[in-house]
């Protein structure tokens, strides 16, 4: 194990999830190595969003074991500490919305660190260049905000406190193809120069093509198949075929095929 | 380290956010070194880790000594960490232009200006409301059919039934109140038996109504800014629009209506509550029978009291439901927005309340009511 464990950011193991007698996630076995970007596919409502909130620590599980960067996941004290260590770009961007888009990126910032107001200014500015908007879009409120400009700055305030780790639900649901082609290309670049771990949900085959290292696909509450893209298009479980190999997907396929 | 004019600079270990206030205040207290020394040299050989924060404060000395006209210097910056330095370079390169600042003065007037406008602009959204729902009404007189009767019906089980359990209990306790503080008082004078008359005349003709108009603004009034607030940001009003349905008819009628014909049964509820409440403080404080009590009411209160009370009631409802609706119409994207336009809706609803209250009694006092 221990040869390993300098290299993977998180690891799961088998994580039963369920909400009374229905089972979402069923011993399924996850490993996220560092500084790779992972994306997860499944079927709508099959459990995705329920294995990020729960590796996040925002669902109980009924069994099974989490470790994020080494350090065990409970649903105590430390886990709270852990928040530090990864950030989360929820779907909808959850803003704070009585906050502008400044005072949202420098709310983590203030609650966890010691710093005078203009350093965090200063810091909050790099962080909305860095998600490529200017240091005026600052001063918006979240209701002023178009969604593309909502992901961004959720963004950065998930990127606020520099985490090793970033979780991403649907970073790209509901931009347009041009908007959701510069996102995707935003994280990527994020992702090496920060050297990030990002761990993605998506539906977008686009996004999973360009920017994911490794694609897990999960179906019936485990991870039936993990490798890079390619590999997951030769797979043979049939819910991983027919997901990429439906009408939807012929665009990634050659057209001789 | 200051070397004659060179001033050379090692970080060393971890320059990130868990370190932050220990960095800033290093980068503090090296900065008048910085404008002095003539040529800066940031070795950044010794970094074991750095993230954006540590990698800024770098950069911001770096542009410190440049700004003072000076040479600065970055070498041994590791792989690892040199996408994030070139990233770092380019930011805070324009500052946010600062707002103008306002004379204060100047402000203070604007702020009332503003808020002239906006209470002409109150009364302009309150006789909207009315005239719109004047159209539903005469929409719903012409095809009886038009009226959701289910949503009607479900609206006054809401703000009807399920509130007089509060509505007696709080009714029940201001008459007993009132009719101790009378005995207790009148006492002095040898007039307990007058209590009576001031209960009973007090409930019916103003408190009964009042306290429950109040109470219904808060209980009532409330929700349906919520309800219809919700319902604005979730677009769901903009969907009805656009299936060739008209709001204030689907939603808004029915629960003013409701609203109307609530409030009038809750004022009587209420003012027997009082009465008994009134009646039972006597008997237990003031030792008055039962039998006694009934015939002083009888005698000191007539069935215009009790008009002059329950004609109120159906105007106080309809404000409220106004105030109501169009302070949920109001409501913007946020969720700020929806707390403030539900304080909003209930603050002022209490307040027409009371002014329409006070209109009454100059009114029935002109017609010898």
């Amino acid at each position: 194990m221990l040869d390993t464990g300098g290299q993977i950011a998180i690891r799961v193991r088998d994580l039963v999830v369920g909400f009374r007698r229905h089972v979402v996630i069923d011993r399924l076995a996850l490993d996220v190595r560092k500084g790779e970007i992972l994306g997860l596919v499944g079927a709508s409502g099959g459990g995705k969003s329920v294995l990020m909130r729960t590796i996040i620590g925002l669902i109980p599980r009924q069994g099974g074991e989490i470790e994020v960067m080494g350090a065990p996941i409970n649903h105590d004290r430390a886990t709270r500490d852990a928040a530090g260590r990864w950030g989360i770009l929820f779907q909808q961007g959850a803003l704070f919305s009585s906050l502008t888009a400044r005072q949202n990126i420098q709310f983590p910032l203030r609650e966890n660190l010691v710093l005078s107001d203009a350093l965090m200014d200063e810091i909050a500015t790099a962080k909305l260049e860095m998600v490529g908007l200017t240091p005026e879009d600052g001063d918006k409120f979240p209701s002023e905000l178009s969604g593309g400009m909502t992901k961004r700055v959720a963004l950065a305030r998930a990127l606020a406190l520099d985490p090793a780790i970033v979780f991403l639900d649907e970073p790209t649901s509901g931009l347009d193809p041009i908007a959701a082609g510069d996102f995707d290309t935003l994280i990527k670049t994020l992702q090496k120069t920060l050297g990030l771990t990002v761990f993605m949900v998506t539906h977008d085959l686009a996004s999973l093509n360009t920017v994911c290292d490794r694609v897990a696909a999960l179906a019936d509450g485990r991870i039936v198949a993990i490798g890079p893209m390619r590999e997951l298009l030769q797979s043979g479980h049939p819910w991983v075929r027919a997901y990429f190999h439906g009408k939807r997907s012929q665009m990634l396929q050659p057209k001789a095929s | 380290m200051p070397s004659g004019d060179t001033l050379e600079l090692r970080p060393v270990g971890s320059w990130t956010a868990a370190n932050a206030a220990t960095l800033e205040r290093l980068s503090n207290d090296i900065a008048p070194q910085l404008d002095r020394a003539s040529f800066v040299r940031v070795d950044m050989a010794g970094l074991r880790e750095l993230d954006t924060i540590g990698a800024w404060l770098l950069e911001r000395m770096s542009r410190r000594a440049t700004a003072a006209g000076h040479r600065a210097d970055v070498v041994g910056i590791a792989d690892d960490y040199a996408g994030l330095i070139e990233e770092v370079r380019q930011v805070n390169r324009h500052p946010p232009t600062p707002a103008p600042a306002r004379n204060p003065v100047v402000a203070k007037l604007g702020d009332i200006g503003r808020g002239t406008i906006g209470a002409g602009d109150d009364i302009a959204a309150f006789l909207q409301m009315l005239g719109a729902l004047c159209v539903a009404i005469m929409g719903v007189i012409r095809r009886p059919r038009s009226l959701r009767l289910t949503s009607f019906t479900y609206q006054l089980y809401r703000v009807g039934w399920q509130a007089i359990p509060i509505v007696v209990l709080i009714t029940f306790l201001i008459g007993a109140i009132i009719a101790q503080q009378g005995i207790f008082h009148f006492r002095k004078f040898g007039a307990d038996s007058y209590v009576v008359d001031m209960v009973g005349i007090l409930v019916l003709r103003e408190l009964g109504v009042l306290i429950v108009a109040i109470m219904v603004a808060g209980r009532s009034g409330s929700a349906y800014t919520a309800e219809l607030g919700s319902m604005k940001m979730r677009e769901e009003i903009d969907a009805l629009s656009t299936m060739g349905l008209d709001p204030i008819e689907v939603l808004m009628l029915p629960r003013i209506l409701a609203l109307v014909c609530a409030l009038p049964i809750l004022s009587f509820i209420g003012s027997m509550a009082a009465l008994y409440g009134g009646g039972l403080v006597a008997w237990a404080y003031g030792g008055m029978e039962p039998a006694i009590f009934i015939a002083r009411l009888h005698d000191a209160v007539s069935v215009t009291h009790f008009q002059v009370g329950i004609i109120k009631a159906p105007f106080m409802a309809l404000v409220i439901g106004i105030v109501a609706c169009s302070e949920g119409l109001r409501v913007k994207g946020s969720a700020e927005s929806l707390g403030k336009q539900t304080t909003t809706s209930v603050v002022k609803s209490i307040f027409l309340v009371i002014v329409l209250d006070g209109l009454f009694a100059v009114f029935f006092a002109s017609i010898g009511m």
